[in-house]
């Protein structure tokens, strides 16, 4: 592959990396907690957790354009906090892409400690294990396949969002010009064989990604316990 | 100084269900709680190990694990209570060592109350060490999952239906290996069930419970024999438990006779007991027949010379409840009222009692 192709595959790669780990450190406690709350929020929760999964990727790149607006409240205040501004950076385009992946980090991370109850939880206090204890160590280790493919889903839908990012970030080189808006650049120039030499490198790497995500969860459950 | 208790006065209101408990428990022995489902064991239970919160207080010794109305509640896992569940509840990720070490680096402060090498020796779990909770039997999944519980050190340990997943033949099995902790350890236990064959076996002590409360507490011996709780043993497991002690085996034919009061008294099923040991037996009101002379050319083996005491006619039924006394021993038969008459039996009169020794097998 030619040298320039290399800046948004591995922006790209940066982006959805960043995103996945900032949405396991939000997911795990979040899925945790819809997992188990018995609170009357929980289905506003849960629905406003699956909006992304619903909404065209433009209408929620449109209100966080206008979220992050420096005029707006919120924009100027992080322009203040911060010194820079969230429209057309990276930055920006980490908070789009963690608000946009939610339900894919969510939803298996939630179904995977709902199918488990509440009996390690218990078992482990009874053996002395404090909450977050108990929940690294009798929780997630059989909650593994849940996290795999919760971060699996959330890396390759990063990847290959298009929508929310041409609203937020643009298409600066570097900065925000990741995987898909080059192939959407390449068309436009009627660059075919780059735009070709992308979308089948995207095309392989999700079909090889929710591959591996289908083979994990396949196996039948070692049930213990 | 005042012998150490469980002491407890609980509220919980669920929709359809209210609990409100209250009694106060020597911390020695075995005190089981008996009652039908849904008599609020399981909720007790669980109140005391800090799995639930309800209104009102525990005290475990001196230390007060829950207060309401001082705002006190002390969480599950600082509480020095071990549970066992039913279904085990071993760390399907962690092999059987794995599982047990889980507890020793938890385990609270203090003196263990039995050595690892100990605990894995008298639950007969160094076989199983490097398994992994998939790979094993019912059976032994409960004796891991009790070494686990032994190894957190706790001061009071909570046994929920340890047994009731198991069939008959795990159940009789891992009975002597409970017996063993039980008198190896010290540990006072708190064990919940709804088999009487278990509580005739295990308890010291018995809590009765029935819709949410407690019905009766006491001595296992004085709570089997009372009539007025059959309705809630129910009156086919009706009966008393006696104690008596291992004489002689009988290898040919698989039979062990044993001793009450001087009496011998033949049982099947005990062949792993030493002489000399002390072992509980239930004869249900039901498995005993009396004659006024000593029968002759009878199949049965134990006639056991008793004086009737009581007797207490179903109101509006054929049978009658008779107790009887062996020495200081209580025992009971449950006849019809026709025969009471027809024997012209009535308390004060010598008899005998005729018990078949298959009766003694263990039921469900």
């Amino acid at each position: 592959m030619q040298g320039p192709e290399m800046g948004p595959i591995l922006l790209t790669l940066l982006l959805a990396g960043t995103t996945t780990l900032v949405l396991f450190g939000l997911g795990l406690p979040f899925a945790f907690w819809l997992a188990r709350t018995r609170s009357p929020l929980k289905p506003v929760l849960e629905a406003l957790t699956a909006l992304p999964l619903v909404l065209p990727p433009t209408v929620l790149g449109f209100y966080l354009l206008i979220l992050f607006n420096p005029e707006a409240p919120l924009g100027s205040a992080i322009l203040t906090l911060t010194g820079t501004s969230l429209t057309f950076s990276f930055t920006g385009l980490v908070f789009a892409s963690v608000l946009y992946s939610l339900p894919f980090m969510v939803q298996p991370l939630q179904a995977a400690f709902e199918a488990q109850g509440r009996a390690a939880m218990e078992a482990a206090a009874s053996l002395g294990a404090g909450p977050v204890d108990a929940f690294f160590t009798a929780v997630l280790p059989p909650a593994a396949r849940g996290v795999l493919t919760a971060g699996v889903l959330t890396f390759a839908h990063t990847i290959g969002e298009f929508g929310v990012v041409l609203m937020v970030g643009g298409n600066i080189p570097g900065r925000t010009e990741v995987i898909s808006i080059a192939i959407y650049e390449h068309v436009e120039t009627l660059d075919y064989a780059s735009a070709h030499a992308l979308s089948a490198g995207l095309l392989v790497f999700s079909f090889v990604a929710l591959l591996l995500v289908y083979l994990v969860n396949r196996r039948v459950p070692v049930h213990a316990g | 100084m005042p012998a150490e208790t469980l002491a407890f006065d609980l509220r919980l209101t669920r929709p359809g269900f209210a609990l409100a408990a209250r009694a106060e428990l020597p911390l020695a022995g075995v005190s089981v709680v008996f009652g039908p489902s849904g008599s609020g064991k399981t909720t007790l239970l669980r109140l005391i190990a800090g799995l639930e919160r309800g209104e009102g207080r525990i005290a475990l010794g001196g230390e007060v694990l829950a207060d309401s109305s001082a705002g006190a509640f002390v969480p599950a896992h600082r509480r020095s209570v071990g549970l066992l569940f039913q279904e085990g509840r071993l760390f399907g990720h962690l092999s059987v060592a794995g599982n047990l070490a889980y507890a020793e680096r938890r385990a609270r402060p203090g003196a263990p109350a039995l050595p690892r090498t100990e605990v894995i020796e008298a639950l007969g779990v160094g076989g199983l060490l490097d398994r992994r909770p998939g790979a094993l039997s019912g059976g032994e999944r409960q004796r891991v999952a009790l070494a686990r519980a032994l190894l957190a050190r706790p001061r009071l340990l909570l046994l929920y239906e340890p047994l009731s997943a198991l069939d008959l033949k795990a159940r009789a099995a891992i009975l002597p290996y409970l017996e063993t902790v039980f008198v190896r350890t010290g540990l006072p236990v708190l064990h919940v069930t709804h088999s009487v064959d278990e509580a005739a076996r295990l308890a010291d002590r018995m809590v009765v419970m029935e819709a949410g409360r407690i019905a009766a507490t006491g001595p296992a011996e004085t709570m089997l024999a009372r009539l007025d709780l059959d309705r809630l043993i129910g009156r086919f497991e009706a009966g008393a438990r006696v104690e008596a002690r291992v004489r002689a085996h009988d290898p040919a034919y698989g039979l062990t006779i044993c001793e009450v009061e001087g009496v011998p008294l033949t049982v099947p099923g005990l062949a792993g007991l030493p002489a000399g040991a002390r072992v509980r037996l239930r004869i249900r009101a039901r498995d005993v027949a009396l004659a006024l002379a000593p029968p002759q050319g009878l199949s049965i083996q134990n006639v056991l010379p008793v004086t009737i005491t009581e007797i207490v006619p179903e109101p509006d039924g054929h049978m009658a409840d008779l107790r009887l006394a062996l020495g200081t021993t209580g025992l009971r038969a449950r006849l019809t009222r026709k025969a009471v008459d027809t024997l012209g039996l009535a308390p004060g009169i010598a008899a005998y009692a005729l018990v078949k020794s298959v009766s003694f097998e263990p039921g469900g």
